[in-house]
């Protein structure tokens, strides 16, 4: 797809643009703004190597080899490639788990490679429902959540299911 | 949203569930190691990943720097208020509850905007102070039909640009890191989509049994 190769220069260029029109200080903001980066960036590294070391040590095991043989019938019937199993499970429980996960499979299956793109579609269109309703609802103090797990799990199966199907239209 | 997890609060949902799998992982490998004698591959692997985490970190870094530093000078130039003003008709459609200038809209707004540029640090707070706002609406400590239905939306993650993805592909020498953007957001669509189908089927069906 051409497209994607336009979005980012063109949300540069728009960016920039309207900013220089409107008098704001655009390399100065950059800057600031940017150091942000360096903080979020530097704090997931103990997330990153914790999870990343432990999926490792669980593949060079060879055990991830023998789940993933046991899951494949069910993962073939769904139409599943059964490497990306373990992630679409972590992926509503931790964000950094899954950050991990994605990283490793794209470390082994190359990121070109069909795993390799739809764990990073994966990665990029769900996120982590039972963090977000646990603090969403626990700093308002709501103890009855109705509908709210069902309907943010059911958010995460498209989501899935979603990823699955667009990357294996457009990739293969 | 990979930058929430960093606010110093509880850093999963699941009630302490990935202090478990991420045990369970390294020692289920450990013991499986030793029994099929793959031990040196074992050894091998954690040196190697540790590595490859401190690189991915690298990346990602800089992919960080550049996009929030842009992000910063979108919001100064008003940019992200402006969206706001254009997403507002839609989102009232979407949250009919709420009264049209109440408080919890613009916070709600901002939280959206926010995840749409993946800027989880902005869009965190501005969640939170939209949930106060939401239970101001309706006092008690259940949830509200407006209250899940915001959690829908965040949890099926409006995503424009997956920058940590991006930065992930570019360590690993992907020949494009970009090319699955516009896949990121068609899948994100269709989820946020079906989402928000499924809250109002469950609306629908709270209301059919009478519990609102």
């Amino acid at each position: 797809m051409s497209v994607s190769i336009w979005i980012i220069p063109v949300i540069i260029l728009f960016v920039l643009l309207i900013a220089t029109y409107k008098g704001v200080p655009t390399y100065e903001k950059f800057v600031e703004g940017g150091k942000e980066g360096i903080d979020i960036a530097v704090s997931l590294l103990p997330f990153l190597i914790g999870m990343m070391v432990s999926i490792a040590i669980f593949r060079a095991s060879g055990a991830m080899e023998a789940i993933i043989t046991t899951v494949e019938p069910v993962t073939s019937l769904l139409g599943m490639p059964e490497d990306i199993l373990p992630l679409a499970l972590v992926r509503p429980l931790s964000g950094t788990a899954a950050l991990g996960m994605t990283s490793e499979l794209i470390k082994t299956f190359g990121p070109d490679s069909f795993i390799g793109l739809l764990a990073s579609v994966m990665q990029g269109s769900t996120d982590t429902t039972f963090y977000i309703i646990t603090v969403y609802f626990g700093a308002v103090g709501i103890k009855k959540m109705g509908d709210a797990l069902k309907v943010g799990l059911a958010a995460d199966l498209i989501g899935i299911i979603a990823s699955i199907i667009v990357v294996t239209i457009l990739f293969s | 949203m990979v930058a929430l997890e960093r606010q110093g609060q509880s850093l999963d949902g699941a009630g302490g569930m990935v202090n478990i799998i991420w045990s369970l992982l390294a020692v289920v490998g450990i013991v499986f190691a030793a029994v099929n004698g793959r031990m040196e591959a074992v050894n091998k692997a954690i040196f190697s990943t540790i590595d490859d985490a401190i690189m991915i970190t690298l990346t990602m870094m800089g992919v960080l720097i550049f996009w929030l530093g842009l992000m910063r000078i979108a919001e100064e130039a008003g940019l992200l208020k402006g969206l706001a003003v254009l997403f507002r008709p839609f989102v009232q459609r979407i949250f009919p509850d709420i009264p049209k200038d109440h408080p919890a809209m613009g916070y709600i707004l901002s939280n959206m905007t926010a995840n749409l540029f993946g800027l989880g640090n902005a869009a965190t707070p501005m969640g939170l102070k939209a949930m106060k706002e939401l239970k101001r609406l309706h006092q008690t400590d259940t949830a509200s039909r407006s209250m899940i239905t915001f959690l829908a939306i965040n949890t099926s993650s409006i995503t424009l640009i997956p920058t940590t993805v991006i930065a992930i592909r570019m360590k690993y020498g992907s020949v494009d890191p970009t090319v699955i953007v516009g896949a990121t957001i068609i899948a994100t669509c269709i989820s946020t989509t079906g989402a928000l189908l499924i809250d109002r089927y469950f609306h629908w069906r709270r209301t059919r049994r009478g519990e609102v």
